[in-house]
C-alpha cells in the first residue's frame, strides 16, 4: 500500500486552524516584546546610522536674496542673489558649502563694505521653501523678507539643505587621511591574528597535550586579560616602552606609539578568546586517531600535521576570525597607544567627538561594519561545523608524561604567563608610584580619582551599577527571550526572525552601536530621547551589545532540556510560566549565572559602545581610564584600570562560590 | 475509582484526518473510533505516522484536515491545555529538579485541591504504581522502569479521560519492559481509562492492546483484536509485519487452489479469480510435521515432502529450514516444538513430510515488483 506521499491527494477545503491557548498568546506576545526590544535598540539605531551616512548637507547660496538700504535706511529695490554675490567677491570657498547637519554659514563676507556699526539696513529672505537661515538662534524658514540692522545682520547664518546620496562616501574615499585607515586596520588585525592564534595554539597545545605542572594556574592566567579593558595593556606598554619607559631601549629606536603597540596590546587582550576556542577544539580530539597513527608508525611530526592540525582546524579558523574581529573593532587600545597611526574605530571617535562630523562618523562606521560582519559570518559557519564534530562519540586523548616535552611546554607557558602577568603587574606598580620615573616611592596618591578628570570614584561606582543592572536585566531579557524562541509552538517565521535579530549584535562593533544610539536616541523627534544621557541608555546599550553570546549560552542550555516538558505541563493544564519558574530556570541556573557574570564583566570593561553615550553624571570607570590617560594622568588611569581588574576578579570569585552553593542546594538531583 | 471495562460507546473518534508536512503526507484520510475504556495500540514501522496521529489527538501537532472528537466534544482545533488527557513519553520527561512527589503533584496544583488532599492523592498514586517509599527521591535516583511508573502516575493523577502513551517502554531493558507492560495493562484495566499507546514493538501491542491499529505510510492497514490481526491479517504488509510469515510466490488456479511449483494447495478462502498472481503465506508455527511414511500425495491434505536442511535451537522450539525442488526456489521456515522434534526423531538432512493446514494457508495480493 506504499502510495505516493503527495499533499495533492488531500481533499480541498480549509485547513484546521488551531485555537491558541492562553500560554501560546502569552509566549508569542512575550517574544514579540523582546523582538521589539531588539528592533528598537538595534535595528532602528543602525538604520538611523545608515541613513545618516547617506545624508549630505549643503548650503545652496542661490536660495538666498538680499537687499541693502542707504544710510537713511531706505531700500531702492535692488535684489542681490547670494550666489551672484559670491561669484563677485569669492568670499566663501565652495568647499565650505558642503557641511554637516549642524553647518552654519555667516554671510557678512559677501558684503565687503559691511560694518556692524553702519546705519545701513539689510533685508534677507529665502527664495524657496527649502531654504533656511538663522538670525541669532531664531530659525527663519519662510520666504518673506526679514529686515535687520547691521548689528543683527552680523548674526545671520545660512543653514544647509539635506539631500541623500553617496557624496559622503565619495568624500571619504577621496580623502587619503581617512581611507588609509582601512589599510591600517586590516594590517593590524591580520598581524595580531597571526601572532595571537599561533601563541594561543601552542599554549593550548601545551596544556592539553603535555603532563606539565601548574596547568590550573596557567589556565587562570590565560583568562585574566578578559577582566580588564582593552586599553589597559596600552597603558602598561607606555610604562614599559613609552617615552619614559623602563625598557625603551629594547625597541632600538622604534616607537611603541603606533602599530607595534597596538599589535602587542591586541595580543594581550585577545589571547584568552583565542585560547578558549583552540583549547576546546584540542580537547575534543579523538585518542583513537592517535593510536591509529602510532600503530602505523607515523612520526610525531607527521602525526601533528595529519591528526592534530586537521582536528583543530575549525577551532583555529574560528579563533582567527574572532581575534580579527576583536582587533579591528577595538577602540580603547589604539586610542591609548596608536599615536599618529589611524585606525577605523578611532576615526569614528575623532570624526564624532573631535570634529562633530556625524555624517563622516557614520560613513566610517559603515566601512568598519563590513569586515566585522564578514569575520562574524565566517566564524558562525565554522562554529556550526565544530558542533557537528563534537557530537561524534570520541575517546578523549590522554597525554603521557614525557620529560622533555613537559619541560618545553612549561617553559613556553611560563613565558606567555609572564607576559600577561607582567602587563598587569606593571600597571599595578605604576599605579602605586608617586611620580614616574622621578620619584619611585610608593603612595596611594593616584587613587585620589576625585582630583582628576574622568569622573572620580563616582565613575567607578557607576561602572559597578552598570555591571549589576546589565547582569540582572540582561540575563532576564536574554534568557526569557531564548526560552520563548526555543519553546513557542509554531510561529516559525517569527522565531526565525528573532534568531536572526539575536545574532546581529555580535556583528556590530561597539563604536558603531554607540554612534547609532546617538543618531537614534538623541533625535528630538524620538520620544525615547528621555533616556539619553542616563544610566538606562548605558544599560540598554550594554545588554544589546553583548546579547549574542548570552543568547547562544541560553539556547545551548535550553536545548539540553527535554523537549516534552512543555507538552507534559500543558497536558496537566499548568501554565507554562509555572514550568518556566519551577523547572526551566532552576535546571538552567548554572547557565543563567554564566550569562550574568559574562554581562557584568563586559559591562565593566567596555569602552567602545558607551564612549558616545555617557554623561558627566554617568561616567564609567573604563571611560575614566580613557579620559585620564588622554589628560596625561596615566598613573591614575592605570590605577583605575586595575580597580576594574580586581572588581571583576572578585565578581568571578563570587560567581564561582554562588555557582557552587547553588549547585549544592538546588541541584541535588544531579547527584545520584 | 470504579472498575469498568470497555463499553461499546465511542469515546474518541477520528474522522478523515490528514496531516501534511509541506508536500509530504504523514497521515492520509485516517478514520478511527476508540471505545470508552478501550486500550488501543498504534503499531507500525518507524515513519508510519503513528506518533503523528497520537500528537494530533493530543493537540501537540495539529492535523492539517479532519476532526477529532473526544467524549462527544469536538476538540479538533483545541490546544493541549484545553483537552482532557494525560501523556507519557518515551523519555519520561520527569522534571529533574523536583522530587517524585512534586512531579506527581505538579498537575494537581491550581486545581482547587487542598494541600492535604494533594498529599493524599500523591500517596495513593505512589501506592498504585508500586513505589510507595520513593516520594522524596529525585528522578535521577530511580531506575528507568521506576521513572516510567512515576511518569504514568503523574499522567493519571488528575483522572484524565484519555491516557496517551508514546512508546513508553522503548527505552527500557527487555526484562523490565515485559514486566512493566503487564503492570500498565493491569493499571489501565483497573482504572478503566481509555488508552492509546504508540509502539513499534508488535509483541508489546499483542500483549497489551484490546485492539491494534496497524499503520504504514500514513494509512491504517488493519484494525482488529490481537488475535484477529495475527490470525487473519488483512494484507501482506500486516501478515509480514506481525510475527513471522513464509511467503511463497504462487498463482490462483481452478477451484481457488494455489499453485506452487508443480503442486497445488487448498487454502483459506479468498476472493481472487483464477490466474491471479498471489503470495501464498503461512506462519512457521502453523506447519505440521508428520511421521515417517506419511503419504505426501494425499489429495485431501496439503502435504509435501521436504528435506530438513537446517535446524536452529531457539529455546522453546526448533526453527527448521525446509527445501523441496518441486517448490521452486523458495525455502520454508517451520517452527517445530521440542516435543515434536523428539517424537518424530527429526534431524538435519532428514527427508520428511509436512502439512500446510488449509485454513492457515492464506493468499495475498502479490506486490508489484519495485
Amino acid at each position: 500500500m506504499a502510495g505516493i506521499s503527495d499533499a495533492t491527494q488531500m481533499p480541498a477545503g480549509p485547513v484546521v486552524k488551531g485555537k491558541l491557548s492562553r500560554d501560546d498568546i502569552l509566549m508569542r506576545g512575550g517574544m514579540m516584546v523582546i523582538a521589539l526590544y531588539l528592533i528598537i535598540t538595534l535595528a532602528l539605531p543602525l538604520y538611523a546610522m545608515l541613513s545618516k551616512s547617506f545624508s549630505t548637507y549643503r548650503v545652496e547660496l542661490s536660495q538666498y536674496e538680499f537687499q541693502i538700504s542707504d544710510d537713511a535706511g531706505v531700500f531702492d529695490g535692488t535684489i542681490l542673489n547670494a550666489e551672484v554675490l559670491n561669484q563677485q567677491t569669492g568670499a566663501i570657498d565652495p568647499a565650505e558649502l558642503n557641511t554637516g547637519s549642524d553647518g552654519r554659514l555667516p554671510v557678512t563676507g559677501l558684503f565687503p563694505d559691511f560694518s556692524f556699526r553702519s546705519p545701513v539696513m539689510y533685508q534677507v529672505r529665502n527664495t524657496s521653501d527649502e531654504g533656511r537661515f538663522l538670525v541669532g538662534s531664531t530659525l527663519q524658514d519662510g520666504t518673506d523678507w526679514v529686515t535687520l540692522d547691521s548689528n543683527t545682520f552680523r548674526r545671520v547664518q545660512l543653514r544647509p539643505v539635506k539631500a541623500t546620496g553617496f557624496d559622503n562616501f565619495i568624500n571619504y574615499f577621496s580623502t587619503p587621511a581617512l581611507f588609509n585607515s582601512i589599510k591600517n586596520s586590516l594590517w593590524i588585525a591580520v598581524i595580531s591574528t597571526i601572532v595571537t592564534v599561533t601563541l594561543a595554539f601552542w599554549f593550548a597545545y601545551a596544556l592539553n597535550r603535555s603532563c606539565m605542572r601548574y596547568k590550573g594556574v596557567f589556565r587562570l592566567i590565560a583568562m585574566a586579560p578578559i577582566l580588564v579593558p582593552s586599553l589597559l595593556p596600552g597603558i602598561a606598554l607606555v610604562y614599559l616602552f613609552g617615552n619614559q619607559g623602563i625598557a625603551k631601549e629594547l625597541l632600538f629606536g622604534a616607537s611603541i606609539y603606533g602599530p607595534i603597540g597596538i599589535v602587542i596590546g591586541s595580543i594581550f587582550f585577545t589571547f584568552p578568546h583565542a585560547f578558549m576556542i583552540i583549547s576546546t577544539a584540542l580537547a575534543i580530539s579523538d585518542a583513537r586517531l592517535y593510536e591509529a597513527a602510532a600503530s602505523l608508525r607515523a612520526t610525531r611530526w607527521r602525526t601533528f600535521w595529519t591528526v592534530t592540525i586537521p582536528g583543530a582546524r575549525y577551532g583555529l579558523i574560528s579563533a582567527a576570525f574572532v581575534v580579527f574581529n576583536l582587533v579591528i573593532t577595538d577602540f580603547g587600545l589604539p586610542k591609548v597607544i596608536g599615536g599618529q597611526f589611524n585606525v577605523l574605530a578611532v576615526d569614528i571617535y575623532k570624526q564624532v567627538i573631535g570634529q562633530q562630523n556625524f555624517e563622516m562618523g557614520a560613513v566610517v562606521s559603515v566601512v568598519l561594519v563590513i569586515p566585522a560582519i564578514f569575520a562574524f559570518a565566517i566564524d558562525r559557519l565554522v562554529q556550526s561545523k565544530q558542533v557537528a564534530l563534537l557530537s561524534a562519540r570520541s575517546v578523549p586523548y590522554q597525554p603521557q608524561p614525557n620529560q622533555r616535552t613537559d619541560l618545553i611546554s612549561f617553559i613556553y607557558c611560563a613565558f606567555v604567563g609572564l607576559f600577561i602577568v607582567g602587563i598587569l603587574a606593571i600597571c599595578q606598580y605604576a599605579a602605586l608610584i608617586k611620580f614616574w620615573p622621578y620619584d619611585l616611592s610608593l603612595s596611594l596618591n593616584n587613587y585620589q580619582f576625585d582630583k582628576m578628570d574622568g569622573g572620580g570614584w563616582a565613575s567607578y561606582y557607576n561602572s559597578i551599577k552598570l555591571g549589576l543592572f546589565t547582569a540582572v536585566f540582561g540575563t532576564a531579557i536574554v534568557f526569557f527571550g531564548a526560552y520563548l524562541v526555543e519553546k513557542t509552538n509554531g510561529f516559525r517565521t517569527g522565531r526565525a526572525l528573532f534568531q536572526m535579530f539575536a545574532m546581529l549584535p555580535m556583528a556590530i562593533p561597539g563604536m558603531v552601536l554607540g554612534l547609532a544610539y546617538i543618531f537614534f536616541f538623541n533625535s528630538p523627534s524620538n520620544p525615547l530621547n528621555v533616556i539619553y544621557g542616563t544610566m538606562a541608555i548605558l544599560v540598554i546599550c550594554s545588554v544589546t551589545h553583548f546579547y549574542t553570546v548570552s543568547h547562544l549560552t541560553a539556547v545551548t542550555a535550553l536545548k539540553q532540556m527535554d523537549r516534552e516538558f512543555e507538552s507534559v505541563s500543558a497536558s496537566l493544564k499548568q501554565p507554562t510560566m509555572k514550568l518556566f519558574s519551577r523547572v526551566t530556570v532552576p535546571v538552567c541556573l548554572p547557565s543563567v549565572l554564566d550569562i550574568s557574570i559574562y554581562l557584568f564583566v563586559n559591562a565593566m570593561t567596555t569602552v567602545s559602545a558607551v564612549v558616545f553615550l555617557y554623561s558627566p553624571k554617568t561616567s564609567l570607570a573604563s571611560i575614566a581610564v580613557l579620559n585620564m590617560d588622554d589628560a596625561g594622568d596615566i598613573a591614575p588611569a592605570a590605577a583605575m584600570g586595575m580597580m576594574i581588574f580586581y572588581t571583576n576578579a572578585v565578581a568571578r570569585i563570587i560567581h564561582l562560590l554562588v555557582s557552587k552553593g547553588v549547585l549544592v542546594r538546588t541541584q541535588a538531583w544531579r547527584t545520584r | 475509582m470504579t472498575q469498568h471495562h470497555a463499553s461499546d460507546e465511542t469515546y474518541l473518534s477520528i474522522d478523515n484526518l490528514w496531516k501534511a508536512f509541506g508536500a509530504f503526507l504523514a497521515l492520509k484520510d485516517i478514520t478511527l473510533a476508540v471505545k470508552n475504556g478501550e486500550f488501543v495500540c498504534f503499531l507500525g514501522p518507524s515513519g508510519c505516522g503513528k506518533t503523528t496521529l497520537l500528537r494530533a489527538i493530543a493537540g501537540l501537532d495539529l492535523q492539517t484536515k479532519g476532526t477529532v472528537m473526544q467524549g462527544g466534544k469536538d476538540v479538533s482545533n483545541l490546544p493541549p491545555s484545553e483537552r482532557d488527557f494525560g501523556i507519557v513519553f518515551q523519555s519520561y520527561a520527569l522534571f529533574p529538579n523536583l522530587t517524585i512527589e512534586k512531579n506527581i503533584a505538579f498537575g494537581l496544583e491550581n486545581t482547587g485541591r487542598g494541600k492535604a488532599e494533594i498529599t493524599a492523592r500523591v500517596a495513593e498514586l505512589l501506592d498504585l504504581v508500586g513505589l510507595p517509599e520513593q516520594g522524596k527521591k529525585y528522578p535521577a535516583q530511580l531506575s528507568g522502569g521506576q521513572q516510567q511508573r512515576i511518569a504514568l502516575a503523574r499522567a493519571i493523577a488528575t483522572n484524565p479521560g484519555l491516557l496517551l502513551l508514546d512508546e513508553p517502554l522503548s527505552a527500557l531493558d527487555a526484562k523490565v519492559r515485559v514486566h512493566l507492560r503487564h503492570e500498565i495493562k493491569e493499571l489501565q484495566r483497573k482504572l478503566g481509562v481509555t488508552t492509546v499507546m504508540v509502539t513499534h514493538d508488535q509483541e508489546e501491542a499483542l500483549a497489551m492492546a484490546d485492539r491494534i491499529v496497524v499503520m504504514n505510510h500514513g494509512v491504517i492497514e488493519q484494525v482488529g483484536s490481537p488475535t484477529e490481526i495475527y490470525r487473519e491479517p488483512a494484507n501482506l504488509f500486516v501478515a509480514d509485519f506481525i510475527g513471522e510469515m513464509n511467503q511463497i510466490t504462487s498463482t490462483v488456479t481452478k477451484g481457488g487452489r494455489l499453485s506452487v511449483g508443480e503442486k497445488t494447495f487448498a487454502c483459506h478462502e479468498h476472493s481472487f479469480s483464477d490466474g491471479t498472481p498471489v503470495v501464498a503465506a503461512i506462519r512457521p508455527e502453523d506447519i505440521i510435521p508428520h511421521e515417517e511414511g506419511y503419504d505426501a500425495d494425499d489429495p485431501n491434505r496439503n502435504c509435501i515432502d521436504v528435506l530438513l536442511h537446517e535446524m536452529e535451537f531457539l529455546g522453546s522450539f526448533w526453527r527448521c529450514r525446509l527445501r523441496n525442488e518441486r517448490f521452486g526456489a523458495s525455502e520454508l521456515i517451520a517452527d517445530f516444538s521440542i516435543n515434536a522434534v523428539r517424537r518424530l526423531g527429526l534431524g538435519e538432512g532428514r527427508q520428511m513430510v509436512i502439512e500446510l493446514p488449509t485454513d492457515r494457508l492464506m493468499a495475498f495480493d502479490r506486490p508489484e515488483a519495485s
